[in-house]
């Protein structure tokens, strides 16, 4: 390529600036009309379809929709429209840089057993991977603790790990914790002893403290605070979901089977080899939370990993929800990549699109907010320019709690300074 | 879900802990080291000839043919056009609707070295007992058990590269391999291909001496004295050879007291660098210090093939075409460390935007490596976003002929040219698209991989009699 084949860039950048997308535009109506919406609701999808939005909300979702008085219409000419994507399970806004340590606060390594801790109260909504994900259509994620056993005599983390939240990605504070992080698998091993067995066995005296009438008598061996008793039991008597990061099928068995034991609302995060006991996650309604990409044996506990996977679980009626398996913040915007590798390998398209937005939100208790484009619900929706699945697409326009987002981000300044350079042929 | 950050390969780096220098390996033995001392046994099987018919061929080196055939014989590429005959025995691919594209090339993978499962045992990819290992070679690293080179040939790989890690500012020497089954690594060595020696710029070495063990480097400019003081040595080196050849060369009694310096496995390698035998693949993230090295190339007269992850690419892209060095990129890999801080997802189109660059896909990753072609449909469409149109028949360079020249084998593989290597992949629909995925990979000629008729049993001998892997439910 020539220089002088980049020249037309010059105009065409400028035309992209002037896109009006401020951020957090104020909230006045708006009309998508002639689009393909994927409501991910009671009204499915929508050729030809309209969303009206109104004060922050969505008012309206249909055909022959009629703008009122004064809205904006953006005629979508038959592009797709979904809701706001899942980023999946991992630490956006509580970590910079991972390798620099101050950056990050997502693992709690007091060597004691947390339960209460809220990582939440770390989120930063001007991260730079959080921006980064919001250009790509991810509207909320859920934030959760990592696990990690103590080096060099320091202390680790527990089997607990902590609370979890969905954050949201608009700048607006967390939800409140609805989730528990659990290691249960090979991960638990260094943090009970060098056993994964000791997990259960740590988790059942933790929870019959928490359950316990009496606080235990003085000298007794006690594994939770006070505020962390009355939060692990909040976990059972509200039934909200507990995380248990296992993958081997054998865990994944031994988890769901102490969690109905417990009467605990488990969730698999993990789940490589969650397709071989499909239909006892069936039977318990037990979800999953994988990564679609996951194929190789990198563990010992994932010798059964497939892609596959996914497919299989969705066929066994076994609900499903996307994450990456790194935790990494600035890997998020990957995910609906990874979803359209899970629809090459047999999953149907609406399932994987379900994945990523309202199996999430249903399953961390979001639905009323995320997950879904429906009447009274806050608009947290996006425009694709194409396949949200596929490679090829990029977010043309998104919405958070009814505020059109800003397209722009620390990258694309960052961009826009060097395209200038390559094109006068000084990028040195 | 095991909370883990960071790439293979970075992980370990990220890990390693103090442990005291590696003792010198020396051998009293002659100057002149045997020439190919763990040959290639790679030898292709015969395969009845391959006629691909009806395809959307993209050639790799530029060209996109519709409704063209690619003809298959004695292992090479005989054809590519419209309307070729089959010649008797041929196997018959019916291609119409489906793209046809030259074996995918990936310049960066530490398969066999960090393979899957990742425990200790197996954990070979980086000597990180002493900063400077060019003595060490990652061929002799290499599981070929590892299953990931099987799922990396579902994804069209035919050739790669495996280096040592990154811990070190001088790693070793890489291996070029051809992706087919075998016992031994020898019977994956790509025939004839030039090693090439791992180097590493920035924050890996000096977190890992510097930070890890109180041991040289600890900061950049200790990085770049680190590696100056061995290029003299090896010019040093260098000059004792030919002091000693001199005197051979003169004979008499000159030549009867002639003493070879003592045979070095470290100044062997960088001696073949400043030779020009083993081109230099760099990791370096950032703009500044890819000029830095860029300099030191020139101070000591050694060629950097490919800087490797060069998140900062895009702000040298005039000078890295200007100089013929290639940039092995990932499409939107960022920020896991400071030195990755301004990844930008049109790296890619910009560094290709240069004219006579060299822009590449690379993967540093099991996942990666499966799915190129999807890495390069997001930089084509970021490219796009901002104007760089790059046509598909461009874009299947950055995986096909621009990472063979990196590696110095443009001639025999990565375009689909007669008389080449027919390392060749039949796709189901555009690579570039999610849903892509390769019906059919060839190597040699022969059919490594075909998705209609999976094996009975796994490739890999690790895989074998594993009942999760052989979907027994328990």
């Amino acid at each position: 390529m020539t220089r002088n084949m980049l020249a037309p860039l010059a105009a065409l950048v400028g035309a992209l600036a002037l896109v009006p997308a401020p951020a957090a535009a104020a909230a006045s109506a708006v009309l998508l009309k002639n689009g393909v919406v994927h409501t991910e609701g009671a009204r499915g999808t929508i050729e030809g379809g309209s969303v009206l939005i109104e004060a922050g909300r969505v008012t309206a979702v249909g055909r022959d929709l009629v703008a009122p008085a004064g809205a904006e219409v953006i005629d979508l000419k038959g592009r797709p429209v979904t809701p706001a994507l899942f980023g999946g399970i991992g630490q956006l806004g509580v970590s910079e840089i991972e390798l620099e340590a101050s950056t990050n606060d997502g693992t709690l390594k007091l060597g004691q057993m947390r339960p209460e801790f809220d990582l939440s109260l770390a989120f930063n909504p001007d991260s730079v991977p959080v921006a980064v994900a919001r250009v790509e259509g991810v509207g909320f994620a859920l934030l959760s603790p990592g696990a990690e056993p103590g080096r060099k005599g320091a202390p680790g983390s527990s089997i607990i790990a902590g609370l979890a939240s969905v954050v949201r990605l608009d700048g607006r504070r967390p939800r409140a914790p609805v989730a528990l992080a659990v290691s249960a698998g090979e991960e638990a091993g260094p943090l009970a002893g060098e056993s994964r067995a000791a997990a259960y066995m740590l988790l059942a005296q933790a929870l019959e403290e928490a359950r316990g009438p009496a606080p235990l008598a003085a000298g007794e061996l006690r594994l939770l605070t006070p505020a962390g008793r009355r939060v692990l039991k909040s976990f059972v008597t509200e039934q909200k979901p507990v995380l248990f990061a296992v993958d081997r099928a054998a865990d994944i068995r031994a988890a769901v089977e102490f969690a109905q034991r417990e009467r605990l609302k488990a969730v698999v995060s993990g789940g490589a080899e969650a397709w071989r006991v499909a239909s006892l996650l069936a039977r318990a309604q037990v979800p999953v939370v994988l990564d679609p990409l996951d194929d190789l044996p990198e563990q010992f506990d994932q010798i059964g990993a497939t892609l596959e996977n996914a497919a299989r679980l969705h066929a066994a009626g076994v609900a499903i929800v996307f994450s990456r398996r790194s935790p990494a913040p600035h890997d998020e915007r990957k995910l609906r990549q990874a979803a359209g590798n899970a629809v090459a390998h047999g999953l149907p398209w609406d399932a994987a699109l379900a994945a990523l937005t309202s199996e999430p939100a249903r399953v961390f208790r979001a639905a009323a907010e995320f997950g879904s484009i429906e009447a009274g619900r806050p608009a947290n929706l996006v425009v694709w320019s194409g396949d949200p699945l596929e490679v090829s697409t990029v977010v043309d326009a998104s919405w958070l709690d009814g505020h059109r987002q800003s397209l722009r981000t620390r990258q694309t300044e960052l961009r826009d300074r060097y395209l200038a350079r390559v094109r006068a042929g000084t990028a040195r | 879900m095991p909370r883990s950050f960071i790439r293979a390969a970075e992980r370990l780096v990220a890990l390693v802990a103090g442990a005291g220098l590696a003792a010198t390996l020396a051998a009293a033995a002659p100057a002149t080291p045997p020439s190919d001392p763990y040959p290639s046994t790679y030898a292709p099987a015969a395969a009845a000839p391959v006629l691909i018919r009806g395809a959307t061929v993209l050639t790799g080196g530029g060209a996109r043919l519709e409704d063209s055939d690619v003809l298959v014989a004695d292992g090479k590429i005989a054809a590519v056009g419209p309307h070729l005959e089959a010649p008797a025995g041929a196997r018959i691919v019916e291609a119409k609707g489906r793209w046809v594209t030259p074996g995918i090339i990936d310049v960066h993978s530490h398969l066999g070295v960090y393979p899957s499962p990742q425990v200790s045992g197996n954990s070979d990819g980086n000597e990180a007992t002493a900063p400077v290992t060019a003595n060490v070679w990652a061929e002799h690293s290499v599981w070929p058990v590892d299953p990931g080179f099987d799922t990396a040939l579902a994804g069209g790989i035919t050739t790669l590269e495996i280096l040592p890690g990154s811990a070190n500012l001088i790693g070793g020497r890489s291996v070029v391999l051809k992706n087919v089954p075998a016992v031994t690594y020898q019977a994956m060595k790509f025939p004839g291909a030039a090693q090439g020696l791992k180097m590493a710029c920035g924050e890996n070495p000096k977190r890992v001496y510097g930070a890890g063990r109180n041991v040289a480097p600890s900061t950049r400019m200790g990085n770049v004295a680190g590696y100056r003081a061995q290029w003299i040595e090896a010019q040093e080196y260098l000059r004792d050879l030919a002091t000693y050849d001199a005197k051979i060369k003169a004979g008499g009694k000159a030549a009867e007291d002639a003493k070879p310096p003592k045979r070095d496995l470290r100044l062997e390698t960088l001696a073949g660098v400043l030779r020009g035998e083993i081109p230099v693949q760099m990791h370096c993230y950032r703009a500044d210090e890819m000029a830095i090295m860029l300099d030191m190339a020139r101070e000591f007269g050694f060629r950097i093939a490919a800087f490797h992850h060069a998140v900062e690419a895009y702000k040298i892209a005039d000078l890295l075409a200007e100089r013929g060095v290639c940039a092995a990129m990932w499409a939107d890999w960022w920020g896991f460390k400071m030195e990755a801080n301004d990844g930008i997802q049109e790296n890619i189109a910009l560094v290709d935007a240069a004219p006579n660059s060299c822009a590449i896909v690379h993967s540093d990753s099991e996942e990666g490596i499966q799915r190129l072609n999807q890495e390069a449909g997001k930089a084509l469409a970021r490219g796009r976003a901002v104007g760089l149109e790059i046509p598909p028949e461009r874009a299947i360079r950055w995986l096909t002929q621009n990472p063979a020249r990196a590696l110095g084998i443009d001639g025999r593989t990565g375009t689909l040219e007669p008389g080449k290597m027919a390392d060749v992949v039949v796709w189901n629909r555009n690579p570039f698209s999610v849903y892509a995925l390769a019906d059919e990979v060839y190597i040699d000629g022969v059919l490594q991989y075909d998705r209609a008729h999976p094996p009975a049993l796994p490739r890999s001998d690790f895989m074998l009699g594993q009942p999760a892997a052989a979907g027994v439910v328990p």
